[in-house]
């Protein structure tokens, strides 16, 4: 017994590639299993990342990305100074502002509330409606958000004339646009957001709630008391995470339900770098904007995360 | 975040309903009558909510249901909007006749299917390695899968590795660019530590199996509720991808459902397809046809992700759970 301790004391000293070569001999499939989505995670995302160096070069086909010159900052400078710079990253950051402080905390809300209705059918039937809209796919969703809002034939607009009210021409009123972005995103994807809410309110211990009864808890308090703090750390990832996302969301909501009238409140910077880049051709100051878009998310994310750590010893990593 | 939330799914949820009446006679024995009407109130407007929920949820759902059943005129008019008015085919056989729909509906079947293995393909081999105690690069390959969550090339750069490969316009283009998910790799990965004890790796170690052995006759029969979440997961993005279509393909034959959905539904363009010599009832009829056409396409675009929905959906619940766990 206390020999083969002593062994594999000797194997755990040994240098780190003879043991690397043991490793390797022993476990040579896993390695190889490995190698395949390595490969893969290299071509297809750090092949990429080094093609960023794209932001500070001009690009020519000629002479491929590494031999393109560089100018410096010249392309993000372009950007700054560009027309449509204010609107494009107001557009940007008002809606995804917007989507979260309407999009995250009323799938909780929804979850609290079901969690406490009597009728065990209809929150069954309620919850299954609610999922339904996700599996719809975005270019539907548009497409039915685009039906139904039509100025003429639309089921919002006969619905508003059959109560007496003029129709509206939703989707060629730049207005509108982000009310209808955003709230359609609720109804999609709130049932589905839900989900995670509604399981972490069946994991709470049900001897607090008792104890809150006893005491004289109505059904309100103890929401406030019991189930929220609860519930709390779920909440907090789930923020970080969408924090971390926020100037990343909806290209192809945004980019599907664009037209011409509604540009100048629907261009963002992710339909910006799609416009620039792919139709224009513009390579270099389509990457340098989507650079600067990465960027400001990075930053969200790993300020979001600090905050949380601090405020309430939460956090992603 | 821990495995303190969703040991069970639903079910539990639904077990909580002794909340609202089991322990109420303890605050009627203590004559607390205020509290208890606080209550019933909350009931009965937590009620009336949930019945609106119900309709905001499935109102807009049902109507494109009833809408491809009706008569074109009466939707055109606007007179539906409970129910199907003059309950008639049309739409679905004027479907059958939109060969484009079929085409992508051909490719988006094949990219569904093919994806999918090679997502699960990708996902597993990753997933198990990094799963695995002893293996040696374990930190440094996660890292690397980790950064990819929060960074990457963009846009540009992406496409250029995509077109470098001569992948554009074939159908790679469509499965390979997004062959991996770490996110969902991470589920599986979380399951694969977590749910399958680790004496049975001791054991069947003892029993001579090797490391390849151990996934395919233990881990990989064990792990049969996660790899179904997952493999949902991915198709149900395939089954709605438009954003790799868009980029990637040119070539009509190859072009996924999704692409030919965006032609109808958001750029309407059947509506300008009309025939030359018709007359205007004719013409009046074809555009109210082109119509509910757009319904019954949504309809035939969607049943099947729902279809498959409810078989899967006590493994979606808990794969969302799983998801929570942080690996």
């Amino acid at each position: 017994m206390k020999k083969t301790k002593n062994k594999n004391m000797t194997i755990q000293r040994s240098p780190f590639f003879k043991r690397l070569r043991i490793d390797l001999r022993d476990n040579w499939t896993i390695y190889l299993m490995v190698l395949i989505p390595l490969v893969w995670l290299i071509v297809f995302c750090y092949v990429p990342m080094g093609g960023i160096q794209l932001a500070f070069k001009t690009f020519k086909a000629k002479l491929g990305i590494w031999d393109s010159p560089w100018i410096g900052f010249k392309n993000f400078e372009r950007f700054f100074k560009s027309y449509s710079f204010r609107t494009i990253l107001w557009n940007t950051i008002s809606i995804n502002v917007y989507s979260l402080v309407v999009g995250f905390p009323i799938p909780i809300i929804f979850a609290l509330f079901l969690n406490y209705l009597r009728q065990r059918k209809l929150k069954k039937t309620v919850q299954m409606v609610s999922y339904a809209p996700y599996f719809i796919s975005t270019v539907v969703m548009c497409g039915m958000i685009i039906i139904f809002l039509d100025k003429d034939t639309g089921a919002v607009n006969q619905l508003l004339r059959l109560v007496g009210l003029d129709g509206v021409n939703f989707m060629g009123t730049p207005a509108y646009f982000k009310d209808i972005y955003v709230w359609t995103s609720v109804w999609q994807g709130m049932g589905w957001a839900s989900i995670i809410y509604i399981s972490a309110l069946a994991g709470v211990d049900y001897q607090l709630h008792e104890a809150a009864i006893v005491d004289g808890a109505n059904k309100l308090q103890r929401i406030w008391y019991v189930d929220l703090p609860s519930i709390k750390p779920t909440i907090i990832m789930l923020l970080i995470l969408q924090i971390g996302s926020l100037m990343g969301v909806g290209f192809e909501k945004v980019f599907l339900l664009q037209n011409d009238l509604n540009m100048s409140e629907s261009e963002v910077i992710s339909t910006y770098v799609y416009r620039v880049g792919l139709i224009n051709s513009d390579y270099g100051y389509s990457t340098a904007v989507g650079l600067f878009n990465s960027m400001i998310n990075l930053i969200l994310l790993v300020t979001a995360n600090q905050l949380c750590k601090r405020l309430t010893k939460e956090s992603l990593f | 975040m821990s495995g303190k939330i969703g040991k069970s799914g639903m079910d539990s949820v639904n077990g909580k309903n002794r909340t609202g009446g089991g322990l109420t006679h303890l605050q009627k024995g203590k004559g607390h009558k205020n509290w208890f009407s606080v209550d019933k109130t909350f009931d009965v407007v937590n009620l009336v909510l949930m019945v609106v929920m119900l309709l905001v949820f499935a109102w807009p759902l049902w109507f494109v249901v009833i809408a491809s059943l009706s008569e074109p005129g009466a939707v055109y008019r606007g007179e539906v909007i409970l129910f199907p008015k003059g309950i008639t085919l049309e739409s679905y056989k004027a479907i059958l006749e939109y060969k484009q729909i079929w085409i992508g509906y051909r490719n988006t079947i094949l990219y569904t299917v093919a994806g999918t293995l090679i997502n699960l393909f990708f996902t597993i081999c990753l997933a198990y390695p990094l799963s695995r105690r002893k293996f040696m690069p374990k930190k440094i390959i996660m890292t690397i899968a980790l950064i990819t969550m929060y960074f990457g090339g963009g846009l540009i750069p992406s496409y250029m590795v995509v077109r470098g490969l001569h992948m554009t316009n074939t159908i790679w283009a469509m499965m390979i660019p997004n062959a991996l998910s770490v996110y969902n790799m991470l589920i599986v990965r979380a399951y694969f530590l977590h749910s399958i004890p680790v004496s049975l790796e001791e054991a069947s170690t003892l029993d001579g199996a090797n490391p390849m052995q151990y996934l395919l006759r233990v881990v990989l029969p064990l792990s049969k509720p996660v790899i179904a979440v997952i493999a949902l997961y991915y198709m149900v993005g395939h089954w709605n991808d438009y954003y790799s279509a868009l980029i990637y393909i040119t070539d009509q034959g190859l072009r996924p459902l999704q692409s030919f959905m965006r032609d109808l539904l958001v750029n309407n363009s059947i509506t300008r397809v009309t025939g030359g010599s018709l007359s205007p009832e004719e013409m009046q009829a074809k555009l109210y046809l082109a119509q509910t056409l757009k319904y019954s396409s949504i309809i035939v675009a969607t049943v099947p992700m729902l279809v498959v929905y409810p078989f899967v959906q006590k493994y979606f619940v808990k794969g969302v759970m799983v998801g929570s766990i942080k690996g």
